[in-house]
């Protein structure tokens, strides 16, 4: 055989042996995740850990009031962060095009998604905290809502900028104005994949710590008031997984394994619905 | 330059269109006929598919595209400033080159184009949707399965319902710019017959790569080259007897 393509299949090989490995070598890591959440999350899992509120310590309980606090938290993050994300995608790519301001905003934007959380958090701690006397689950929501705002952003633009220009043209040559271009025409074309970016970026902040330190701080008790500080799922694990008793050491680890798990449902989740379209 | 005897749809009037600094098209004239069906060949760039995109001012999406001149629709100027584009574009529907369904159902991809016109009650919309499926040769394939997504259809399929589309606003005018150029030869023959069906009831101006296509579904034939416009007339003499050599030399093949 010819000596050239003897050196194409062995190059061949080679990186796709590389490729291989490395592919491997990240779903390793992600793996032994689960595993050793799993392992030491299993044995605290039970159904005392969704009726309990925390407990002190040596005291047998649950994590209800940090669930319960984390989800009305992403729940404000959603409510604030996904209408503001998707109106200002939207203005970038069917208004603001490729003019200078688009450019600059989807700059600043990039800037924002990059932020280190706890400098979001610092933020509103300093707009929200200080000034309305206290921490609370409301401030806790809109560090939260922050931290979500450029993802929606992102992948609305990019969403709404794989809409073939076509499909938009073809809408206006039946004469439709350009607003109802977009809201019929380009946002269900981009639907799933914004939904997407939605959840993922939930699933990026049902996890966040720093941001909800400085404004929801945490609460031992049961506590729905979004004006009082709010128990939340991440800063119960930092603590709990910190201190020096056992029974809460344990609670940490079955938090990370419902929180985690809860993450990896709703991905797979957003596949599905991309999947859905697909067909 | 009219070869046209009847008063015409559309006529034509010292066109120029800058697409920024580069001049596009130049001192365009030239009459389209009712119900016939009028062809623009060319190669490419020769600013065919810019001279009909003029016709439902597609170009004033872009804001350094820039026509100049007089274009007159029933006698009135379309280029005109009061010219209100949503109604221009119901009287002067546009079908493109690549199929365009949108993400919805065929019967609502349909709908979407009637309701911006009108307000129209459920039993009349169905009846409207069905004609024009009918009109576009689609109806028998698709009258089990209006529910179902129009991107699920063939691609040929896909440029029939565009065309039962822009027909459902009830056009006077239907603009085709390739319209059978990204299908097989089936589909594009089917796509002719369609051309020829409709012809007795719009004026149908057609943009096409295909020099045989324009000989068989064409009443008129316009040759354009780099911006202008070098022979119209009746597409049966401008085939066998052009009287313009560069003509000649393009349906003949020697460039293009």
């Amino acid at each position: 055989m010819d000596l050239r393509y003897l050196r194409r299949r062995v190059t061949n090989v080679f990186n796709l042996g590389m490729a291989v490995m490395t592919t491997l070598l990240g779903l390793f890591w992600l793996f032994w995740i689960l595993y050793t959440t799993a392992r030491f999350g299993y044995h605290s899992l039970n159904l005392r850990l969704f009726t309990q509120d925390t407990p002190p310590p040596g005291a047998p309980g649950g994590l209800r009031n940090a669930f319960v606090g984390s989800l009305i938290m992403i729940g404000v993050g959603i409510a604030v962060g996904t209408p503001v994300g998707v109106l200002a995608g939207t203005y970038l790519a069917e208004f603001a095009g490729r003019k200078r301001i688009g450019e600059i905003v989807r700059f600043f934007n990039d800037i924002l998604l990059s932020a280190p959380s706890i400098v979001i958090g610092l933020f509103v701690y300093s707009v929200t905290v200080t000034t309305m006397g206290g921490f609370s689950g409301l401030a806790g929501g809109l560090a939260l809502a922050i931290v979500l705002l450029p993802v929606v952003v992102r992948t609305t633009d990019e969403m709404l900028r794989l809409v073939p220009s076509t499909m938009r043209e073809a809408a206006m040559a039946l004469g439709s104005p350009y607003w109802r271009v977009v809201v019929q025409i380009t946002y269900r074309a981009a639907r799933s994949g914004i939904l997407t970016g939605v959840l993922l970026g939930v699933a990026r902040i049902s996890g966040e710590t720093a941001p909800l330190l400085f404004t929801a701080l945490n609460n031992q008790f049961w506590s729905t008031n979004i004006a009082r500080p709010m128990a939340n799922v991440p800063v119960t694990i930092f603590q709990f997984a910190m201190s020096p008793y056992s029974g809460w050491q344990h609670l940490a680890w079955a938090g990370a394994l419902v929180a985690t798990f809860a993450v990896l449902g709703l991905s797979i989740f957003a596949r599905f619905l991309i999947r859905q379209r697909n067909n | 330059m009219s070869a046209v005897s009847p008063v015409p749809k559309i006529s034509v009037r010292n066109l120029d269109f800058h697409y920024g600094k580069f001049h596009a098209l130049k001192d365009i004239n030239l009459d389209v006929a009712p119900r016939e069906v009028t062809a623009f060949i060319g190669p490419s760039g020769c600013g065919k598919s810019t001279l009909l995109r003029v016709f439902n001012r597609m170009y004033a999406l872009y804001p350094n595209q820039v026509a100049t001149g007089e274009v007159l629709l029933d006698q009135q100027n379309i280029l005109d400033r009061r010219q209100d584009l949503h109604h221009l574009r119901s009287r002067v529907g546009m079908v493109f080159q690549k199929p365009t369904p949108f993400p919805m159902s065929i019967y609502e991809n349909i709908a979407f184009g009637v309701r911006l016109h009108e307000r129209i009650k459920k039993g009349a919309l169905d009846d409207r949707i069905e004609a024009a499926l009918r009109q576009a040769a689609l109806w028998d394939e698709v009258k089990d399965k209006l529910r179902q997504s129009g991107m699920r259809l063939s691609g040929g399929q896909q440029q029939r319902l565009c065309i039962a589309r822009a027909i459902a606003v009830k056009p006077d005018v239907l603009l085709l710019d390739e319209p059978a150029s990204a299908l097989d030869p089936i589909s594009t023959l089917k796509i002719e017959e369609l051309i020829y069906e409709l012809r007795q009831n719009y004026t149908i101006v057609i943009v096409t790569h295909n020099m045989q296509q324009a000989a068989r579904v064409s009443d008129y034939t316009a040759f354009m080259y780099l911006g202008e416009l070098v022979e119209f007339g009746i597409t049966n003499k401008i085939f066998t007897n052009p009287s313009q050599k560069q003509t000649e030399d393009y349906i003949t093949g020697r460039y293009g």
